[in-house]
């Protein structure tokens, strides 16, 4: 029944108009808004009137290149090595401070090396740390869909059954996703903590002591991976509703055929299950994977970046420049670098898992 | 091909019981169609035979052997469902192929199984479409398809044909029949649609609220009806009853009468009846004929005729007030509100005692 209300134009836009207005204010402008400052020098207090200064943001932040490195050679033209027999090699900075002949490597700095035979390859970078975060934000991308995405549909499945008192586990699964991601951080600081943390206790008793604990936030090598863990477990029940609402959409008649017809357990999931989970699992990929590049409260609670910048990511930057350092170009041109990340990768999963 | 054996087979759910002890017995090659009301408990006790159900109490057997915690697909049967239960993202020869498929039986032999399961149902030209690029006949097909190539001992079908509209029904109802023919293999068969159940089966069973009311040949259970329900159940216009009052018994007959009828005696049919008491006559609408002068049994009064084409069904109002059906011949034309005398041949009328 079409009342004056549902089909008058006026009202219709009065009621688009709140949900239009706030998305306008707070999501499309800030954006043409980020991409503008982005080509600008503007800092967030400065006496100095704003100048267009082209795409050097983006230049500095994304120049990168690899630096070949000879060893050493003495006058007979022999290779200088140390007491251990390792070739030496001259200083980077030689190259990158005031050396005319590479003016390319002008301001740079050392990433990380590997070596070729005996030749040193030297990545180096004006802005190493913005290249860490982009580093930080892909490996913490490409663990956590997968295995985040991998355990709700684990659990999913479990928690799908009709058992008694199945509700109780899906409401434990799912109560981490309704604590604040600020508390949760809070508590595995604690959690995490090297000195008497919960975790250093739990593997102690249960190595019978031989484990000596450490500090997991502390250590370059175990910083990224505790928040991976961290992160992983506090949104899975999330997931897990999203993947148990696909598996309920599943007709229970697909199931009876494939048993009558004799289908085990993974062929069951192979044939009937996972084929009827095709939009979801678009979704779900998806929609983990926006979160995970999205990575900031965790990081801004538990290790600001650190130790040695071995857990700061995209976002984090982006904000620690634009506010931190008051560098409010440099910060939107981050957001607008991680947004086309963004979206090429979104692009790539739905041409991927598109419909044949 | 094989034969079913249904004893005092009881379902339960919870304290509700819904299957109250049924003993069916199926011969090898026969069809056996469960009809009855919906609720009454026809596709619980399919399910129950085919495994989708545990058996509360009694005891299945197909073939001699005892199935009841026997795996769905270790039963030798096959199940054609309501709602075809194919699967929506393989093509029509991956479903039909199914059950083979995930046994890990051979191309070649898989190939030939499958070919010829689509030659007898005529469906060679779909075999590499998707189901939903099908109609809904078709789909059905393909379930069937997917029944005949696992060489079931017996075929069991939950009303395969309610969700098909009616000429397409009566198509596929013919092919159901000459499979049956062509394959000579057991069937059971659920509908609630009469016409089907007696056109199709060598046997029907009617059900009602979990227990059999009757088994029998079709035209049996037609005419010689072993109760009320079953009196009303087959037959389409259903049966007309009337109220009436035994004046008289004899040896294997019934006299009775009523304010409408005048005194008539019919075959008792082994059924006791105390004079004085109340009873049932039923007589079906095509045996009620309009009398000529004098000879009518009741009078009735049009009230409103509909032409069917085939015949006519005429809605009457007896004396005593009772609604009572006749269906006459097709050209016969009536005008609704005449006063008319109507009769029928004792022989063919049943009389039911009074249920206490
Ligand atoms: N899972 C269940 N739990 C409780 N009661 C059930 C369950 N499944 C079926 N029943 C009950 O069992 C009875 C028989 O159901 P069934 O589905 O066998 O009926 P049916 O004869 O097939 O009816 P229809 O013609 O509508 O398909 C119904 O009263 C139904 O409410
Ligand atoms: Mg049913």
């Amino acid at each position: 029944m079409a009342s004056k209300l549902t089909t008058s134009n006026r009202a219709g836009w009065g009621f688009a108009l709140p949900g239009f207005g706030l998305i306008m204010l707070f999501i499309v402008i800030p954006f043409f808004f980020a991409f503008y400052l982005s080509l600008t020098n503007q800092r967030l207090i400065s006496p100095n009137p704003t100048e267009f200064v082209g795409l050097s943001n983006y230049d500095r932040l994304l120049s990168i290149s690899v630096l070949s490195i000879e060893p050493e050679t003495d006058d007979a033209g022999q290779v200088v090595r140390d007491d251990a027999g390792e070739a030496q090699y001259p200083r980077v900075r030689t190259f990158t401070r005031n050396n005319p002949d590479y003016p390319q490597y002008a301001g740079m700095r050392e990433w990380f090396r590997w070596h070729w035979g005996e030749t040193a390859k030297v990545v180096v970078a004006t802005d190493v740390v913005f290249w860490k975060s982009l580093r930080n934000t892909l490996m913490f991308v490409l663990v956590v869909a997968p295995v985040q995405g991998g355990l709700a549909l684990g659990l999913a499945l479990l928690i799908n059954q009709r058992l008694r008192g199945i509700n109780f586990y899906r409401a434990i699964y799912f109560m981490p996703v309704v604590v604040s991601i600020v508390v949760v951080s809070l508590l595995f600081r604690f959690i995490y903590d090297g000195n008497d943390g919960l975790l250093n206790n739990i593997l102690g008793f249960l190595s019978f002591g031989f484990f000596e604990g450490r500090d997991w936030l502390g250590s370059e090598n175990t910083a990224l991976g505790a928040i991976m863990g961290m992160s992983i477990w506090q949104a899975v029940g999330f997931h897990m509703v999203i993947w148990l609402s696909g598996l309920q959409t599943i007709s229970p008649t697909l199931y009876e055929a494939s048993s009558i017809e004799g289908a085990s357990k993974w062929q069951t999931f192979r044939y009937v299950t996972w084929p009827g989970l095709r939009n979801t699992a678009v979704l779900v990929l998806i929609v983990i994977t926006m979160q995970a590049f999205a990575l900031f409260a965790q990081i801004d609670v538990m290790t600001r970046g650190g130790p040695l910048d071995s857990t700061t990511t995209i976002v984090f930057q982006a904000v620690e420049r634009g506010y931190g350092k008051q560098d409010i170009s440099g910060g939107s041109a981050i957001s607008v670098i991680l947004f086309v990340l963004v979206l090429t990768i979104s692009l790539i999963q739905r041409f991927l898992t598109r419909e044949r | 091909m094989a034969t079913v054996k249904l004893r005092d087979i009881r379902k339960s759910y919870g304290k509700t019981e819904v299957i109250k002890g049924v003993d069916i017995d199926i011969d090898d090659g026969e069809f056996v169609v469960f009809v009855g009301p919906s609720g009454c408990g026809k596709s619980t006790l399919l399910r129950m035979i085919a495994g989708l159900e545990d058996i509360s109490d009694g005891t299945l057997e197909i073939d001699g052997q005892r199935v009841n915690d026997l795996e769905p697909s270790k039963r030798g049967i096959a199940m054609v469902f309501q709602s075809y239960a194919i699967f929506p993202h393989m093509t029509v020869r991956e479903n039909v192929a199914f059950g083979l498929t995930i046994n890990k039986m051979k191309k070649a032999e898989k190939d030939a199984k499958v070919d010829d399961a689509a030659r007898i149902l005529q469906m060679e030209h779909l075999m590499d479409r998707r189901p939903s690029e099908l109609s809904g006949g078709q789909r059905q097909r393909v379930a069937i398809g997917r029944a005949i190539v696992r060489d079931p001992k017996v075929f069991l079908f939950d009303e395969p044909l309610s969700n098909l509209d009616a000429a397409l029904r009566m198509d596929m109802r013919m092919e159901i029949g000459k499979l049956h023919q062509d394959l000579g293999a057991s069937m059971i068969y659920v509908t609630h649609d009469q016409v089907e159940a007696m056109t199709l089966a060598d046997k029907i069973v009617v059900l009602k609220d979990g227990l059999v009311m009757q088994a029998g040949a079709p035209m049996e259970l037609y005419h010689e009806p072993a109760n009320l329900f079953v009196a009303g159940f087959l037959g389409a216009p259903s049966m007309n009853f009337l109220q009436v009052i035994v004046e008289d018994t004899g040896e294997d007959w019934v006299q009775v009468s009523s304010k409408a009828l005048v005194s008539v005696k019919v075959p008792s049919k082994g059924r006791t009846f105390t004079k004085g008491h109340n009873a049932t006559l039923g007589v079906r609408p095509q045996y009620l004929i309009a009398a000529s002068d004098g000879q009518g049994m009741l009078n009735g009064k049009v009230i409103l005729t509909e032409r069917l084409g085939s015949e006519t069904v005429v809605n009457l109002a007896a004396g005593d007030g009772s609604k009572l059906i006749a269906a006459i011949a097709e050209d016969a034309v009536l005008v609704p509100g005449t006063e008319m005398a109507w009769t029928f041949d004792p022989a063919l009328a049943h009389a039911f005692p009074e249920e206490v």
